[in-house]
């Protein structure tokens, strides 16, 4: 039960729990969403037991959505254990994996354990974008895969990260959705965070790719109807409107990190100053009612104009503290992508080059960042610099 | 859509009803979401129990609640949780 009362502003639990239970992870996506230094965690994982007793702490709280994500979560040998155990705690748990290391194995154990979904992302390909295509090698792992999902009765939940280099090949992505029998099919365009904020210049499509893409979803989407459901999600830099990010700070959404960090959301990790608490450390009750990180931009005291007076404060919470961090320095900012924002150039100019035509991915594949361990700890101390900070 | 009434009606397999101390309701899991359900409509579907038809879950609540007249309310929820997508009429 919920203490009542106990938090300062917001008394709910939280009721969607994402557990990142490891950054080790065998692809590297270009566009990964994973703190630039994730190596910095891979000698401090939390363990099973006290992964165990954070969900239940949670639990207590309210929360009945779980996540196991990574990483690659099937990385980690437990993540059976973790899986079952959360399950007969009353979770709903949902396990989202690029599908490396699903063995029927594993696949059988889950299902036993009462996992409720699979989401399977499509690797990234970058490197080898025209190979992967057509490569018959990955097409079947795809396909084997798929088959098991749809085997043990899970519907095939298919995620697809879109982006400059790879937009155009929409067509054959979605007829290798089709093959594989996705259920649902998500194509989301990238977020510029962590990753894909070090190679946005090269992964921010044109207007031009993206209404070309759009137009070929549609297409599909009125061939297959209710038998493959397409969600195309634009970037938000060619919105004027930030997004209601996590649906406010410290609101509904919990993401635990490999080290225990306690965020309210996947990135907060790079915010300066904040203190996050760990898991180890505190109950997750404390955490999320009391700790001074977990309240720092509920409700809008902490706001600047123009989103103190805003009438859609309410609505979008004055969007993204990361975004905002990253892009103008200061968190308590408004999100840029608001066209209300003084600072909303800083997402226009990037809009602008996007539209400009650039080098072929032949040429860009050597400039880009790949998520890897060498690079990331190369990159290695805390990731506090902001775009800002690099340009000055 | 019309739902059949002489049916037995089966929660959707990625559907699942629980109660939650913590919001005092019954919600409707299901994958990454949720559903915070209102007392009658978690009256109502926690009687879904893959044998049950429509009729069966009127019947069983004018029992449960004896002198309300429900059935055409009833009817109405379980015809827009079947378009929902939350039940099926095997």
């Amino acid at each position: 039960m919920t203490k009542a009362g106990s938090g300062p502003i917001n008394t709910a639990g939280p009721l969607w729990v994402n557990a990142e239970i490891t950054y080790k992870c065998p692809l590297h996506c270009v566009f990964c969403y994973n703190p630039l230094n994730y190596a910095s965690t891979f000698e401090s994982e939390l363990t099973t037991e006290q992964w165990l007793k954070a969900f239940r702490e949670a639990r207590a709280l309210g929360a009945v959505q779980l996540g196991i994500s990574g990483g690659e979560p099937l990385v980690r040998k437990d993540a059976e254990v973790l899986v079952s155990e959360a399950s007969k705690m009353g979770y709903y748990v949902n396990l989202l994996t690029s599908g490396v290391g699903l063995t029927e194995e594993r696949i059988a154990a889950f299902k036993e354990g009462g996992l409720g979904q699979i989401q399977l992302s499509f690797q990234d390909s970058t490197k080898e974008m025209n190979d992967f295509l057509s490569s018959t090698k990955t097409f079947d792992l795809k396909l084997k895969v798929a088959r098991l999902i749809k085997q043990y009765d899970y519907p095939m939940v298919l995620n697809v990260v879109l982006h400059r280099l790879n937009i155009d090949h929409i067509e054959q992505i979605l007829e290798m959705a089709e093959a594989m029998q996705a259920d649902h099919v998500e194509l989301a365009n990238s977020q510029y965070y962590a990753w894909a904020l070090k190679n946005r210049e090269y992964l921010m499509p044109s207007r031009e790719q993206i209404q070309k893409a759009e137009a070929v979803t549609e297409r599909f989407r009125k061939r297959l109807g209710k038998k493959m459901k397409l969600y195309f999600i634009m970037p938000d830099y060619y919105s004027d409107r930030p997004k209601a990010c996590m649906n406010g700070w410290g609101s509904v959404f919990l993401n635990i990190a490999p080290d225990g960090l306690a965020l309210p959301c996947h990135e907060a990790r790079m915010l300066p100053g904040l203190d996050f608490p760990n898991v180890r450390d505190h109950d997750v009750g404390w955490i999320w009612n009391e700790s001074r990180a977990f309240n720092l931009y509920r409700g809008d005291s902490w706001m600047q104009e123009p989103c103190r007076s805003c009438d859609e404060k309410e609505k979008d919470f004055g969007g993204c503290r990361c975004q905002a961090f990253m892009l103008t320095g200061d968190a308590t900012h408004a999100d840029p992508v608001c066209s209300k924002s003084p600072q909303h150039h800083l997402i226009t100019e990037q809009v602008d080059l996007a539209q400009q035509s650039r080098a072929g991915a032949e040429e860009v594949r050597p400039l880009l960042f790949y998520r890897d361990d060498k690079t990331s700890r190369l990159l290695g101390t805390p990731e506090t610099t902001s775009v800002l900070d690099e340009h000055a | 859509m019309s739902l059949p009434t002489d049916t037995a009606l089966t929660l959707e397999k990625q559907f699942r009803l629980q109660w939650e101390p913590a919001q005092n309701a019954y919600v409707l899991l299901y994958p990454e979401g949720l559903i915070k359900l209102t007392e009658s409509a978690g009256e109502i579907l926690k009687r879904i129990d893959g044998k049950a038809s429509a009729d069966d879950v009127v019947h069983s609540l004018e029992q449960a609640f004896p002198g309300a007249d429900l059935k055409q309310d009833v009817i109405d929820f379980l015809e827009v949780a079947y378009d929902k997508g939350w039940i099926r009429a095997d």
